[in-house]
């Protein structure tokens, strides 16, 4: 019989689907019948989803040219 | 170097050309990964300065060291590997921020521990406006460890795989896939106080 700890322990590869089927299996029958290990993995995953989906702010034009001026004049010194 | 005709180059065929001195080629390789280190840099460092920062310094360090580049892993890879280390440095230099450790924790083998086990709406992130959300997933990340912070934002946040996070980060790859569950679990767990749906605190789970 599967654990909620032995749940836990391969949650990760669970969710990135990594696992072979017959572990899979195991662990899916356990959270149709553990109410927390299925909240836990559900809640997981919609943590993963929702920082997938985070914003970052694009790259400043100020901070671009000075990257680029410094690069050329690095290139150019190398030259 | 603004005018681009290597779009569609190949990256291999562009790094070969940056060795041999190619700046436009060089140039084109900064254009296609700059917003992807800058984003990296900002979850890691949670600093938009420091962001900055690294990401100048990643470039100027990979055009330096290019010929150090084996080309057995992606150029990508490599220069993730770059910014991290330039990311983790201006963190270890935040001297004031007593939460920063970048020392190897020992790994105790011990479970996550959950505490909150409660069941959250289909899209919970939709009852926040955006700036709110924002600001809930800075402060959850900004609490991990940064080892484990830098884990997650390269497996979840770039998308990396476990083999190229190992590489990025030095960490063998059980290494990268346990700290990845913690930094899952405790992300979840933080969340869980702002996302669960109501009334489920009156649920006795455990």
């Amino acid at each position: 019989m599967l654990t909620c700890k032995d749940f836990l322990r391969e949650l990760s590869d669970y969710l990135d689907e990594s696992l072979d089927k017959e572990i899979r299996a195991k662990l899916e029958k356990h959270i149709a019948e553990c109410p927390n290990c299925w909240v836990i993995a559900d809640t997981t995953r919609k943590t993963i989803k929702i920082y997938k989906g985070m914003d970052a702010y694009p790259v400043p034009v100020d901070v671009q040219s000075r990257l680029m001026a410094a690069l050329e004049k690095k290139m150019a010194a190398k030259k | 170097m603004t005018v681009s005709s290597q779009a569609n180059v190949e990256e291999s065929t562009l790094v070969a050309q940056a060795r041999d001195g190619n700046t436009r080629a060089f140039g084109e390789l900064v254009r296609r990964y700059e917003g992807k280190i800058f984003r990296l840099a900002q979850h890691i460092t949670q600093n938009r300065e420091d962001a900055e920062d690294v990401l100048q310094e990643t470039f100027m360090k990979a055009y330096e060291h290019l010929d150090q580049f084996q080309g057995n892993s992606k150029f990508y890879t490599w220069i993730v590997r770059i910014a991290v280390n330039q990311a983790l440095m201006k963190l270890r230099r935040r001297k004031t921020d007593k939460s920063v450790s970048l020392d190897e924790t020992i790994d105790t083998g011990e479970d996550t521990i959950v505490r909150e086990i409660a069941a959250w709406d289909e899209n919970p992130e939709q009852k926040f406006s955006r700036e709110e959300l924002g600001g809930v997933l800075d402060t959850a990340i900004q609490s991990l460890e940064p080892l484990y912070r830098s884990v997650f934002v390269l497996r979840d946040m770039e998308e990396l795989s476990t083999e190229e996070t190992a590489e990025a980060l030095n960490l063998s790859v059980p290494a990268v896939k346990s700290r990845l569950l913690r930094a899952r679990l405790q992300l979840r767990e933080k969340l869980t106080r702002y996302f669960k749906r109501k009334g489920d605190d009156a649920f006795a789970y455990l």
